[in-house]
């Protein structure tokens, strides 16, 4: 018997096999569990045209969510450190090489933790860059610049729509090293200045941006091939 | 968030008795004895799906107390923290020759920062119906131990304790503000500002904007405290360090401290 997902895009797969990695106990075992009844492998089965994965509800909707943003970061960082711009100076080379790990284990940290919890698991998206030139230094900068403080502001406008305490702080320990990212990024871009926590993020009471989904979705969009839906918050 | 909007939020009665119920949630869990089964699950979500259903029996009036009171004392505890940052900079900033031409601006932006945390946690408590807690006594010397004023690399050893410090401060706080999402998101907003400064003045140090295992980089072992608990690289069963090692599994992920641990270590600063 095949699970069945609603995902537009034909031939993506996902690796179930990370199930592994969270060692669940008490009832998230037995949630875990009953997840792998009447599933007998890891393909999935995919509906016809048009139909449009959704992230879901509650906790759910925003794990995914965060998965999304995540593969989307782990995504473009591997581009950069695959392809090094020009000229690029050994400092730059470790940061981009560290924010590459981050992101990857920020995915795939994801990825298991919601393979362990539900069905409705946001499948790899497909990312395009058609404004982003990969060898040249300022684009990859300014585009990284915008992908950390679009994190920052997704945690934090998301936040308050978590109920279960442990995500929560999950995803407290994550937003404050995006932010740690985005300090640095912008440090690069414009050394000595107040960028790094520049008036253009932090406002007149010292708080940092928050946005709401559907305007995450907005800035974001651009770079996300493939559509999902999350109806709950107004995306679709 | 414009403070107005928030505080008009604050003061809304429906809008706090609402976000009391879901505390309830938490403090039954408690109450039932599997605060401990939560804390070892903390991914499942199975531990969510099961708690509404006990949520009815809980006496709401009580509860509200205790949860009000669990919001405010994370809002004091805030507050001392960004009170220790405020004067520090401010002093700092007001030593003669003390900061280089070249970093004022970037110790002018964080002061900005702090002062305006000081400002916003006050009103916010104030809000609630809470006396903003007094500011305490600061000596940065802890006691003889540093010379952060007239010694500029100390001052940058400070500053980054405090910084990382605040982070991990805030993030610890998380579930006792979470019963008020106004609250909850500002202290979001606060703490990604922290994360800020802490990365900028460890790369000033000539450190990582991260932290790499338990390690503050060339840290004096008076602010080890700060950076304790740091190297894990287990987030709810998944091991982080797989994949590229324990110090980037580590680094990517930030961890809290208790209100305790905050406390002990502002404590070292305060007569």
């Amino acid at each position: 018997m095949k699970k069945t997902i609603n995902v537009s895009n034909q031939g993506a797969t996902l690796d179930t096999g990370r199930r592994n990695f969270l060692k669940l106990g008490g009832i998230g075992l037995a949630m875990a569990g009953l997840t792998l009844i009447g599933c007998d492998d890891d393909d999935f089965e995919f509906p016809g045209n048009g139909q449009v994965f959704d992230l879901g509800a509650g906790d759910v909707g925003v794990l995914n969510y965060a998965y999304a943003l995540e593969q989307l970061e782990a995504d473009f960082y591997t581009k950069v450190v695959n392809n090094f711009y020009s000229g690029i100076s050994s400092v730059e080379k470790e940061i981009f090489t560290d924010l590459y790990h981050h992101e990857v284990i920020h995915r795939d940290f994801f990825k298991a933790a919601i393979t362990g919890a539900t069905t409705n698991v946001l499948p790899k998206l497909e990312f395009q860059y058609p404004n982003v030139n990969f060898n040249d230094r300022n684009s990859v900068l300014a585009t990284a610049k915008a992908l950390e403080d679009t994190g920052v502001a997704a945690y934090n406008g998301a936040g308050k729509y978590i109920t279960n305490p442990a995500y929560l702080v999950i995803a407290g320990k994550i937003v404050s090293v995006e932010a740690r990212h985005a300090s640095a990024i912008r440090n690069i871009i414009n050394p000595g200045s107040t960028d790094f926590s520049g008036d253009d993020v932090i406002d007149a009471n010292g708080l940092d941006l928050a946005k709401e989904p559907k305007d995450i979705a907005m800035a974001a969009g651009g770079f996300i091939k493939t559509p999902f839906t999350w109806k709950e918050k107004g995306i679709s | 968030m414009n403070i107005l909007k928030l505080l008009d939020k604050l003061s809304n009665d429906n809008f706090f008795t609402k976000e009391a119920t879901r505390l309830e949630t938490i403090t039954n869990i408690s109450t039932l004895g599997k605060k401990a089964a939560v804390a070892s699950i903390p991914l499942g979500l199975g531990a969510v799906m099961a708690t509404p259903a006990q949520a009815e029996t809980l006496d709401r009036a009580a509860s509200a107390t205790f949860f009000k009171s669990a919001l405010t004392d994370a809002l004091q505890l805030a507050l001392v923290l960004e009170y220790l940052e405020n004067e520090y900079y401010a002093m700092g900033l007001a030593a003669p020759g003390l900061i280089p031409n070249a970093d004022r601006p970037v110790f002018m932006q964080i002061s900005k920062h702090e002062s305006a945390h000081v400002v916003f946690l006050k009103s916010t408590l104030t809000s609630l119906g809470e006396t903003p807690g007094p500011k305490p006594t600061f000596d940065f010397t802890a006691g003889g131990a540093f010379m952060p004023f007239t010694d500029y690399n100390q001052f940058l050893v400070l500053a980054q304790a405090f910084e990382d410090t605040g982070v991990r401060a805030y993030k610890g706080q998380a579930g006792n503000v979470m019963a008020n999402k106004a609250v909850l998101q500002a202290a979001l907003q606060i703490h990604s500002v922290e994360a800020r400064h802490a990365s900028q003045v460890r790369r000033m140090r000539a450190n990582k904007g991260w932290i790499e295992l338990a390690d503050g980089g060339n840290m004096p072992a008076a602010t080890h405290a700060v950076y304790a608990g740091e190297e894990n690289v287990n987030q709810a069963g998944f091991n982080t360090g797989t994949a590229f090692g324990a110090a980037a599994g580590s680094a990517a992920y930030d961890e809290i401290l208790t209100g305790s641990e905050a406390q002990a270590i502002a404590g070292l600063f305060i007569v």
